[in-house]
């Protein structure tokens, strides 16, 4: 039981817990916290696989800015407990243990399948170093250049976007 | 023994908590007694001057008061956030604390450097991503508490951490291209060996960003409408009283010393000295500066306290005087010059903060928003690419 | 012993199939927009797992992406909602009915 070992256990737990809460929860701003929860966790994983620069963009851009964004809305929009639905029960009481068990079986078939062999003979488990931030930024701003300023445009157009459906609303 | 040297990490990071956590609450409950006496000196007036000799022991009679107060619920909150929101506030604004080099990484014991918890070589964007995550600490307190007041100061305050944000990161992104390097010795180490080479000349535009976003950021005057006293009964901690407001308190205190501590290291030279390594008696500053407090509370002592007010300044007194004599000892001089110089610094910075609270009047809360958008994002901007093209016309 | 990547690839298909029970059960629109965030994670996860095994940058590039346009993609959604739920008063998903048949 290495140190590594444990913490992936610790932070594999802690983000299927905040995934399952996210469901079970009936308020939206408690589902908005665990999936904060999930957020971190997995920043803390992209450590443990030795990306840290995309770590702590995970902890600045989605837990510190995508999820204040969320928590904005709802407290705007005074978003209550939610209702309960109208369709059958049998959607909830058989719906949920099948969507379980599927998603169980693409795990089990994704562990044992050839793909999950080959990964976990091959290389799998070398190379504890990080990455450095340098070398990322090398790939993003030499090979990725325009995928890069493509971006930057969608997210002027998201801007715009934005602020003219905030507008109307006047 | 053997245990200790095994798991040498372990062991001297829970002493280095330990320790850490010691002087940083007391350098919280003495930063409250100096920010009244400064805004009272300010003021025209004397502050804190009857519990103990000079208001001393005004911070132990705050304490007390804040765990004895009777701690008043409000019927219809979430009792979960209700309880989070200060908890959050107050651990993530200590957690900083712990990427924070006082003093030179060379300086070791078992293996593991002393003046720093965390040594990370990405330390920097690590305790932005702490202080963004900050901001929920703000926002669920308001929303918690069910009442208008706490819930549009909340609403405001975390909108204003938000926007504020954007240019704190954008300004220092400078000293990082001139730095070369995300960790904090390494950006201490580009600043050596003297006052000249510190980032703050090169970056004169990048600091006064900075530090207006980070008085922004942490919520103080001018920047703390969503909390004044005279404008939203108290903005997001209204409804909070006796511990968890303390909570909210000593959070914000202690988000003003890791703004003042990134200050130092990023535009300052962190725990360098501004003289020369040649000036060798700059190695007995710590000692005879302390050897001079001693002095003067003797001083004070002697000349104008009478009754019990006597013998607790005459404590200080030989408590300062023990500490100035053990900076002079050959083996402790070396050791202790980084954090001297280091908590100078910081103390400057932090009587830079409680000067401008007692001087400048409040914004408006569409002033603030509009000069963060408006004014300091372009400005910040503006700075990073200048100096990126400069790097680049000088290098070639 | 090091972490195999397998482990790492059967939480990333965990999390998605948590994903999308969400949102296929939720009712609340912001919920359901949570879901989509968290399929988004999963996704990012399996990416950082596969750049670790190859010794590739190019998963980390592309995570980086995807935090990104996740982020602009929030944005507008939620401008969106916040529109329709002045319109219709309600943040239930079934009541947005409008255009059905």
């Amino acid at each position: 039981m290495s140190l590594p070992l444990i913490v992936f256990f610790a932070c594999g737990v802690t983000a299927v817990l905040g995934a399952v809460l996210l469901i079970v929860a009936r308020e939206p701003i408690h589902s908005a916290l665990s999936l904060i929860l999930v957020m971190v966790s997995l920043a803390v994983l992209y450590l443990l696989l030795g990306a840290e620069f995309i770590a702590a963009v995970q902890i600045i851009v989605y837990a510190g800015a995508i999820m204040v964004l969320f928590v904005f809305v709802i407290m705007l929009l005074n978003a209550g407990v939610e209702e309960r639905t109208n369709l059958s029960k049998m959607a909830k009481y058989a719906g949920v243990p099948l969507g379980f068990f599927l998603l169980l079986e693409i795990a089990h078939w994704f562990w044992r399948s050839a793909v999950g062999a080959r990964i976990a003979n091959g290389s799998g488990t070398v190379n504890a170093s990080a990455v450095s931030t340098r070398d990322l930024s090398m790939q993003l701003f030499q090979q990725y250049l325009f995928p890069f300023e493509a971006t930057s445009i969608l997210i002027l157009i998201a801007i715009l976007g934005a602020v003219v459906l905030a507008k109307r609303g006047e | 023994m053997d245990f200790i040297a095994q798991h040498a990490v372990l062991v001297v990071s829970l002493v280095k908590i330990v320790i850490l956590l010691l002087v940083v609450m007391t350098a919280l409950a003495y930063l409250t007694w100096f920010e009244r006496k400064v805004v009272a000196h300010i003021q025209s007036r004397w502050g804190p001057y009857y519990v103990g000799a000079h208001g001393l022991l005004q911070p132990l009679a705050d304490g007390m008061k804040f765990l004895f107060k009777e701690d008043v619920t409000p019927p219809a909150s979430d009792r979960l956030l209700y309880v989070l929101a200060p908890f959050l506030a107050f651990s993530l604004a200590l957690t900083t604390l712990a990427l924070i080099p006082f003093g030179p990484p060379t300086i070791q014991i078992l293996g593991q450097p002393v003046f720093v918890i965390a040594n990370s070589n990405i330390g920097l964007l690590f305790l932005f991503a702490i202080t963004s995550i900050g901001v929920y600490g703000v926002a669920l307190a308001g929303w918690s508490s069910n009442s208008k007041y706490p819930l549009l100061g909340g609403l405001r305050s975390s909108a204003q951490m938000v926007s504020y944000e954007v240019s704190l990161t954008l300004s220092v992104v400078g000293v990082l291209l001139l730095a070369n390097s995300f960790s904090f010795n390494g950006i201490i180490e580009s600043q050596s060996p003297n006052i000249g080479h510190w980032h703050v000349w090169k970056q004169i535009v990048g600091f006064l960003c900075y530090i207006t976003a980070a008085i922004a950021e942490t919520n103080r005057v001018p920047f703390d409408l969503p909390e004044a006293e005279t404008e939203l009964v108290a903005g997001f901690h209204t409804e909070y009283s006796s511990f968890k407001f303390a909570m909210f308190f000593m959070a914000e205190y202690a988000n003003m010393i890791t703004v003042s501590c990134l200050a130092t290291i990023l535009f300052f030279g962190g725990w360098l000295s501004p003289f020369p390594e040649s000036w060798t008696w700059q190695l007995y500053l710590p000692g005879v500066g302390l050897l001079l407090i001693a002095l003067y509370c003797a001083y004070d002592t002697i000349a104008h306290m009478r009754g019990i007010a006597r013998i607790q300044l005459a404590v200080v007194a030989l408590l300062a005087l023990i500490a100035g004599a053990s900076c002079l000892i050959p083996a402790v001089m070396p050791v202790i010059q980084g954090p001297f110089w280091f908590i100078t610094k910081v103390g400057l910075f932090l009587f830079l903060y409680v000067w401008i609270r007692g001087t400048l009047p409040r914004f408006r809360y569409d002033q603030l928003m509009s000069f963060g958008w408006k004014l300091l994002l372009p400005v910040s901007l503006v700075n990073l690419l200048v100096t990126a093209l400069l790097i680049v016309v000088v290098k070639r | 012993m090091s972490v195999p990547i397998s482990y790492y690839l059967v939480l990333s298909a965990i999390l998605f199939g948590l994903g999308v029970i969400a949102f296929v059960f939720k009712r609340n629109i912001i919920t359901i927009f949570m879901a989509i965030e968290l399929m988004l994670n999963a996704v990012n996860l399996a990416f950082v797992a596969f750049a670790h095994a190859w010794n590739q940058l190019d998963g980390l590039v592309f995570v980086f992406f995807v935090i990104v346009v996740a982020a602009a993609e929030a944005a507008v959604g939620l401008a969106i909602v916040i529109t329709i739920a002045q319109n219709r008063r309600s943040l239930n998903v079934e009541d947005v009915n409008l255009l059905k048949f």
